[in-house]
């Protein structure tokens, strides 16, 4: 089924003499993580679906040196930022759309000092412009009408750049039960994966960022709780399974949902 | 005439000590680097009016905000009182602003409720603090002093007020009785009740007035003066502190334009290596600091709204915000006494920001999740110091978790935190 879709790279179209409209930046997670690597292609058959001419870096897609950055270190950061430009400005990329928060935020706020200046979207965003426009519509009885569904703020989209209305309003045209953490919006806690923690251990302390922040899902009684970045999907799901709560909950990207929910 | 004398005296006195002192904290804070926080003045002043003048952050928490407004409303306004009792103290009138007529009773009816609820207010906060033990209020970074310096505060604005209240009420009944000079003004719908516990005589109750006129006086200029070493210098800092607030994205961190030199040299050899040697990447001790951040750290006032929303501090890390900016001006204090003593020049006292005060635990305990800058009501931003503190570990010493070394050196080596190749970065693609 997966392999059927055919992933165009920026290289490919200008061996053709084209170039994209809009450039999918995959992000580590979205390239390297199984369970991130499903949300890419939901992301790619979304792209596909509504007929975006788009293309990914490929291998030549770098990290964009977030958790560089976050863990101190300048130099690594900016090395990487000033590569991915040269690539990215090689292609004449002008437009593109991220599956991290983490990715959209330094691509978005970060580069542009450095010489990088393009137009920067979350694919939450993408998705919401696509039911504004008209080109993506939940099918009559998808599997998540009346279901309770939550939705976890992560950090780089929310506070960092005060992106709280497009993955709600996603939710929203599915006609289910969407219900708040206690937590949400500029109050939202962390997933606990930020500032480079994925990649090391947590200090000392009482319990996980992850499970204090699962305890506020499960007091919501939701059946889903939706995330929008890879990080943060590893660390609820992790949370969930450390809770047992597999069985009743399950964490989806929005990205993930609407495939779902479109019938893609 | 003695009095008058006396009066003056002291007000010039407090006035200078109090410049002093002021000029001190302000010196300090220009130890810091320079950061352009200057431009863009009416979204600044906007900024200010809402954040500092209209409270709205503190609105994020309804009960405490209100209080809050009580004491901070009392304070602005009954601050227009001191204007009449300066100038009665100085020229040695009394309520002179009398001939105003009905106005001026509004007035003094207006500052008898705001004393009133000044008064309630500080009395709940005490026992908020110290009967309920509200958390955020009673963390371990608050031991001794923190807390003392709290209740002292309370403590002073209780006195003060009630000295206001009994100076009104000791006048109010003097009013009633005829006394001399004693013109009847000023309405008095909270100390009316008071005037039963006063006695009768009027000779005492003129006592009783003086007393509590000094004793208001004094307090207030003794409370200017204990400003600035004191949490509550918020009073004062809150205004600049959020004109000059960060108006970027909250996840815009900075660039360090002295590497991006470095990093371009090095992408593009044909570039002459950047001249000016660099004193010092990241934060090892204050004057490594912004003097935003620097500011941000005497106007903290340790409500603990930062801490108490740190997803780290929630889960028992041993890192706090709060806890990051007293830090900061402690050591801000020392460096400036460090000054005095040295004729104006910091002699090396082999201490620094970093491991005397913040331990390396607490530096990288942080998600950078931004709640704690969120959750400031007067815009401080402690983030950027553990920022600038990871920075002097990482690019200085080369001393960051085990952990973190090894995904930066996946970074360097293969593009990705994880140890896989860069070829292999679009395998989902075939998969």
């Amino acid at each position: 089924m997966e392999n059927q879709l055919h992933i165009p790279t920026a290289a490919e179209l200008l061996a053709k003499g084209e170039s994209p409209d809009l450039l999918f930046w995959v992000g580590c997670a979205g390239s390297f993580d199984e369970r991130a690597q499903r949300i890419t292609r939901d992301i790619c058959k979304i792209l596909h679906h509504v007929g975006i001419k788009y293309a990914i870096l490929g291998t030549e897609e770098s990290c964009t040196g977030d958790p560089a950055k976050r863990s101190g270190n300048e130099f690594l950061f900016q090395m990487q930022a000033m590569m991915n430009i040269q690539v990215l400005d090689g292609y004449a990329i002008k437009k593109i759309v991220t599956a991290c928060p983490h990715c959209f935020n330094t691509i978005k706020n970060e580069y542009p000092e450095l010489g990088g200046h393009y137009e920067v979207i979350h694919h939450t965003q993408l998705i919401q412009s696509l039911i504004d426009e008209g080109k993506l519509k939940p099918n009559d009885g998808h599997a998540f009408k009346g279901k309770k569904i939550t939705y976890h703020d992560p950090c780089y989209l929310g506070r960092a750049n005060e992106v709280y209305e497009a993955p709600r309003k996603v939710l929203e045209t599915l006609d289910t039960d969407l219900v708040e953490l206690k937590r949400c919006r500029s109050n939202g806690l962390c997933c606990g994966a930020g500032g480079a923690q994925m990649f090391k251990e947590p200090e000392a302390g009482i319990k996980d960022i992850n499970l204090e922040r699962i305890e506020d899902v499960i007091e919501s009684k939701a059946d889903v709780v939706a995330a929008a970045c890879p990080f943060c999907m590893t660390m609820l799901r992790d949370g969930v399974k450390i809770k047992e709560k597999e069985d009743t909950i399950q964490v989806l990207d929005i990205a993930e949902i609407t495939v779902k929910a479109n019938n893609i | 005439m003695i009095a008058q004398l006396l009066f003056a005296i002291l007000l010039v006195f407090a006035g200078w000590l109090f410049y002093k002192n002021a000029s001190k904290i302000f010196r300090n804070i220009r130890l810091g680097r320079s950061v352009n926080r200057f431009d863009s003045p009416a979204e600044r002043t906007k900024t200010m009016l809402l954040v500092a003048f209209g409270q709205k952050k503190m609105f994020k928490r309804p009960i405490p905000a209100l209080l809050h407004l009580f004491v901070y409303l009392g304070f602005v306004i009954i601050n227009i009182e001191m204007l009449e009792i300066v100038i009665d103290g100085v020229i040695g009138t009394h309520r002179v602003f009398a001939f105003m007529g009905s106005f001026y009773n509004f007035l003094i009816y207006s500052f008898e409720w705001l004393a009133f609820s000044v008064f309630t207010a500080c009395a709940i906060f005490l026992i908020r603090r110290n009967i309920l033990r509200v958390k955020r209020l009673n963390q371990r970074e608050l031991n001794n002093w923190p807390k003392t310096d709290a209740n002292l505060i309370l403590a002073a604005e209780i006195l003060l007020m009630a000295a206001f209240l009994l100076m009104n009420a000791s006048d109010y009944k003097l009013q009633g009785l005829g006394a001399e000079h004693y013109v009847v003004a000023g309405s008095f719908p909270v100390s009316q009740y008071l005037t039963g516990i006063l006695p009768s005589d009027v000779g005492t109750l003129i006592v009783l007035e003086r007393f509590f006129w000094w004793f208001h006086i004094i307090g207030v200029l003794a409370f200017l003066n204990y400003l600035p070493i004191s949490k509550h210098l918020h009073i004062l800092l809150a205004f600049p502190n959020t004109y000059f607030s960060n108006l970027k994205r909250k996840g815009q961190f900075d660039n360090m334009p002295s590497v991006t030199a470095e990093v371009k040299a090095m992408l593009d050899p044909s570039l002459p290596p950047p001249d000016g040697e660099v004193s010092r990447f990241g934060v090892k001790d204050v004057h490594d600091l912004t003097w935003k951040n620097l500011l941000d750290a005497y106007t903290c006032t340790e409500c603990g709204r930062c801490t108490a929303s740190c997803p780290a501090n929630i889960t028992g890390k041993l890192l706090s915000p709060r806890k990051i900016m007293m830090d900061t001006r402690d050591r801000l204090t020392t460096v400036g006494k460090n000054i005095d003593l040295n004729k104006g020049e910091f002699v090396d006292d082999g201490k620094s920001l970093i491991d005397t005060h913040i331990t390396r635990e607490e530096i990288w305990a942080c998600t950078t999740c931004n709640a704690c800058v969120e959750a400031c009501p007067v815009n401080i931003d402690p983030l950027q110091i553990i920022m600038g503190l990871r920075q002097y570990a990482i690019m200085e010493e080369s001393k960051g978790p085990s952990s973190i070394n090894n995904m930066l050196g996946n970074l360097e080596n293969n593009g990705a935190p994880w140890k896989y190749a860069q070829a292999d970065r679009a395998n989902w693609t075939n998969s």
